[in-house]
């Protein structure tokens, strides 16, 4: 393990904010394909998160309004620092995305058409691509422990991929199957003594 | 002024109805190219474009691009596009913003409850799947291009050969640890040279 130097002092706002801006400024693709840089910023590099918490935080911001990039932003700043916090990362995270949208579209608005951007693009999808197969990867060996979270796991993929279900159902399901499985275990638990 | 508070009327709407986030937008956004004439459908085409060519999220990316259009429309001027630009964007945000922080203090209160924790404990290991249906639905078009070729040719051997010395450098003990976007980087300056010299 490594240890790092931040973590015994406290979270400065410029932290947060530079550190969501250089997640909002290298991210291509949104969503999930933010997790790499997410990890890498708010677990690795200052400790902010544990990895189970940011995976929270997908699955909440999968059911409420808005961005995920920006609800993980409001929920790691917030947890940090407070309101201040919350505020400090979410605008980190969305000005690169609102100075680069403004600039092209006022000088170059057909950017998107130029090769070069075509050809950069084309690579760094792939790159992206591997870096979230690279991250699944780990997720499956480190936190998935017992049978029912193989099957949870594999089902989840499987509806969405194949039957195209919204994540928001897949979201509640598994909630549902953790709660009933916690209550089964708790039961047989006391039955036993 | 009242295109200022249409703006922050609509976009707030947007964020708070869009769940899911990025392309869950993109329908409301064409039912505001139906109803004001500072957004056409032919701006819609060239803001998905845009948006996806560059950084950060989709979502903002889009907002921010109709917001410029509603305010340099309008007044012709790109000093108050960049003004509309900033509420549109920040009208989209402020919604999920005020909902996170409501269930981000809930979720400090019920930290120790046994339901949420078993709630929790059932949600990761699908989340880890979500992500991987992200995964595959990422490689697929890349790779494998199940959408129409953009660039006229379709070889997919170089983005193969890219995708496997990718995975193969990442995984390098040595280069393991570096920051995603070296990677990122790297793999845009070898997008460039492929593109012009074998073709993708």
């Amino acid at each position: 393990m490594e240890h790092n130097e931040t973590a015994a002092k406290p979270t400065s706002l410029w932290q947060l904010f530079s550190a969501f801006m250089r997640i909002g400024a290298f991210t291509f693709g949104g969503g999930y394909a933010m997790l790499p840089m997410l990890e890498r910023e708010c677990v690795t590099k200052y400790g902010w998160v544990s990895k189970d918490e940011l995976l929270d935080y997908f699955a909440i911001g999968q059911c409420t309004p808005g961005v995920i990039a920006v609800n993980t932003a409001t929920f790691v700043g917030k947890k940090e620092r407070g309101f201040w916090g919350a505020l400090a990362a979410t605008v980190g995270v969305v000005l690169p995305s609102f100075v680069i949208i403004c600039v092209l579209t006022a000088v170059l608005a057909n950017f998107a058409e130029i090769p070069a951007v075509k050809y950069a693009l084309h690579g760094i999808r792939v790159c992206v691509g591997v870096l979230i197969l690279n991250t699944v990867i780990k997720l499956v060996r480190e936190k998935i422990k017992d049978w029912l979270g193989y099957l949870l796991y594999a089902a989840a993929f499987a509806v969405v991929v194949f039957l195209k279900v919204s994540p928001v159902f897949v979201v509640i399901a598994a909630a549902l199957i953790g709660i009933v499985r916690g209550f089964i275990t708790r039961r047989a638990g006391r039955e036993g003594k | 002024m009242k295109l200022y508070l249409t703006l922050i009327f609509e976009f707030f709407k947007i964020g708070l109805f869009a769940a899911g986030g990025g392309l869950a937008t993109l329908p409301f956004l064409n039912a505001l190219a139906d109803k004001y004439p500072w957004l056409t459908s032919d701006m819609i085409g060239q803001m998905v474009a845009l948006s996806e060519s560059t950084p950060g999220p989709l979502g903002i990316n889009m907002a921010t691009y109709a917001g410029y259009m509603a305010g340099y429309n309008t007044f012709g001027s790109p000093l108050l596009g960049v003004t509309t630009a900033f509420t549109a964007t920040a009208s989209l945000v402020a919604p999920s913003f005020i909902v996170i922080l409501i269930v981000s203090r809930v979720l400090d209160r019920y930290k120790s409850s046994l339901i949420v924790n078993d709630a929790f404990s059932g949600l990761r290991p699908a989340v880890a799947g979500l992500i991987a249906a992200a995964a595959w639905s990422v490689i697929g078009t890349t790779l494998f291009n199940f959408t129409a070729s953009v660039f006229g040719q379709k070889f997919l051997l170089p983005e193969i050969i890219l995708f496997a010395a990718l995975m193969l450098v990442t995984n390098l003990k040595p280069l393991k640890k570096l920051h995603p976007l070296v990677f990122i980087a790297f793999s845009a300056a070898a997008g460039i040279a492929i593109g012009y010299t074998v073709g993708w």
